[in-house]
C-alpha cells in the first residue's frame, strides 16, 4: 500500500531534477528487506507518473538481497526476513537489503 | 511547492479541511520543481539544475552545467533530444526524513515530547489514549494528532477527555507521513513541556517506513489477534521502541500466548521493551505511565 508514496516520491525527486526535459527512464535500488513490493511499485510508478515530465518513462529495479553481520562471531550471511539469529546464537547488524534508493536517470 | 514543507498531498484533510488550508491565498503549490527548503541533492556535474524559474523550451539545449552540450542546430524543425544520465544517488524518502528532522528539531525546541503510535485497526489505540490522558490530565498537558483514512471518529473521542486534538484524514493514504504531521502541529498550538500524543493509520506495514520525528515509537498489539503477528509484521516490531500489549483482561478468552508474543517480538527487535495493560479495566497503565514520564523527562536534556 505504501507503494504509492514511494511510487510518488521517486517520481518527484525525478521530475526535480529533469527541471523540464522528459524522464525516460528511471533506476532505483530496492532491498529484499524493505519491505516494498516491485510489482506493486511498478504499477503504482506508472499510475503517479501520469501528467508529469515521467509520464511512460522505464522503471528498472535493482533488488538487494539481504545480508546481515554476526555481532558475535563476525559470520556474514544472506537473510530473506528482516530479522534472524546466527547459527552461534549471536545478535544480526543488517548490513544489506534495506535500500531504498533512486540511482540515476535518462533524460532528453 | 509549500514552502514549510515540499508537500504534495491533495487528499489529504486536517480537520476536514485542505491541508494548506492555514498557508493563505500566496501560497502555491506546483510539484516536481523548487529548491526552496533544505533536501538533499548532490551537485553532480550532469546535472540540470532545478531553479524556481520557469523553463522555456523553445530552443534545443538547457542551461544545465553539462560540458559535452552540443551549441550547433539552433534552428532546427525537430531538434533530435539528447540521451544522457543524470545521476541521482537518493534515499527515496530523504524528502520525509528531512521534514521528521524537522519537526524533531521543533519538538525539541519547545520540549515537546512525541509519541508515534502504531497498530492494526482495532488493537485499542484510541482507548489507550482516553485513559492515559484521563488519568494523566492533571499532570502533564496532552495533546493528540488522530490519524484516520477518514472520519473524525477517534477525534471526537478525544477531544471528549479534554485533550487538545487534530484529526489528519490521508484519504487513500495509508500512512501519516513527516509532512501531516508539520501542518497537523502547526494547528494543534503545543505548549511548551507537553506531551504530543500520534495515533497513526491502523495498519501494521506502510506507518513503519515513515519517520515522524517523534522519540518514541510505540506497538500495540492485542490478545485478539495471533501472538505470531510479530513475525508477520516484522518492519513494524523492528521499528518500535516499546510493545504494549492491550486488552490484558480478554486474556482467559482467547488463545494468544503472551509469552510467545514477545518471543517473536524480541526476536526482531531484542531491544523492546515490552508493558502489558488493559486500556478497559487499567490493569498495567501504570508501567505505561512511567515509560512516558521517564522518556519525557529526557526530552529536553541537552545530549
Amino acid at each position: 500500500m505504501h507503494e504509492l508514496s514511494i511510487a510518488t516520491a521517486v517520481v518527484e525527486a525525478c521530475a526535480e531534477r529533469a527541471a523540464g526535459a522528459r524522464i525516460l527512464r528511471v533506476r532505483i535500488e530496492i532491498g529484499q528487506l524493505s519491505a516494498v513490493l516491485p510489482d506493486s511499485l511498478r504499477f503504482c510508478f506508472e499510475v503517479c507518473a501520469q501528467g508529469t515530465a515521467a509520464e511512460g518513462a522505464e522503471l528498472e529495479i535493482l533488488e538487494t538481497a539481504g545480508r546481515a553481520i554476526c555481532e558475535t562471531c563476525g559470520g556474514t550471511l544472506a537473510l530473506s526476513s528482516p530479522y534472524g539469529r546466527c547459527d552461534c546464537g549471536g545478535l544480526l547488524r543488517i548490513v544489506a537489503g534495506n535500500e531504498l534508493r533512486v540511482k540515476d536517470m535518462e533524460i532528453a | 511547492m509549500c514552502t514549510t514543507c515540499g508537500c504534495g498531498s491533495d487528499a489529504v484533510t486536517i480537520d476536514g479541511a485542505d491541508v494548506h488550508a492555514g498557508h493563505g491565498p500566496a501560497h502555491q503549490h506546483e510539484h516536481g520543481h523548487g529548491h526552496d527548503d533544505g533536501h538533499g541533492h548532490g551537485h553532480d556535474d550532469h546535472h540540470a539544475h532545478g531553479h524556481d524559474h520557469p523553463h522555456d523550451h523553445d530552443h534545443d539545449h538547457d542551461h544545465a552545467p553539462d560540458r559535452d552540450h552540443d551549441h550547433g542546430h539552433h534552428h532546427h524543425d525537430e531538434p533530435a533530444p539528447q540521451r544522457r544520465t543524470v545521476s541521482l544517488e537518493q534515499d527515496i524518502l530523504s524528502k520525509n526524513q528531512l521534514l521528521a528532522e524537522r519537526n524533531r528539531g521543533w519538538f525539541a525546541g519547545r520540549e515537546v515530547f512525541a509519541v508515534n503510535l502504531m497498530s492494526s485497526p482495532g488493537a485499542g489505540k484510541t482507548s489507550i489514549l482516553e485513559r492515559t490522558i484521563r488519568e494523566l490530565r492533571d499532570t502533564v498537558p496532552i495533546s493528540v494528532l488522530e490519524g484516520d483514512q477518514a472520519t473524525s471518529a477517534d477525534a471526537d473521542r478525544i477531544r471528549a477527555t479534554g485533550a487538545a486534538v487534530v484529526q489528519i484524514n490521508t484519504g487513500t493514504g495509508c500512512h501519516l507521513d513527516a509532512h501531516m504531521v508539520a501542518h497537523g502541529i502547526e494547528r494543534l498550538g503545543l505548549s511548551r513541556g507537553s506531551v504530543l500524543l500520534i495515533e497513526n493509520v491502523g495498519n501494521l506495514v506502510c506507518p513503519a517506513l515513515f519517520d515522524l520525528g517523534e522519540q518514541a515509537r510505540v506497538v500495540v498489539v492485542s490478545v485478539t489477534e495471533g501472538d505470531d503477528k510479530p513475525l508477520k509484521y516484522p518492519h513494524m516490531f523492528r521499528a518500535g521502541h516499546v510493545l504494549l500489549i492491550n486488552k490484558l483482561d480478554l486474556l482467559p478468552y482467547v488463545r494468544f500466548d503472551v509469552r510467545r508474543c514477545i518471543d517473536h517480538a524480541r526476536q526482531i527487535n531484542p531491544d523492546l521493551q515490552v508493558l502489558l495493560l488493559s486500556a478497559e479495566t487499567g490493569e498495567g497503565m501504570q508501567a505505561w505511565y512511567d515509560f512516558l514520564s521517564a522518556q519525557h523527562a529526557r526530552t529536553g536534556v541537552p545530549a
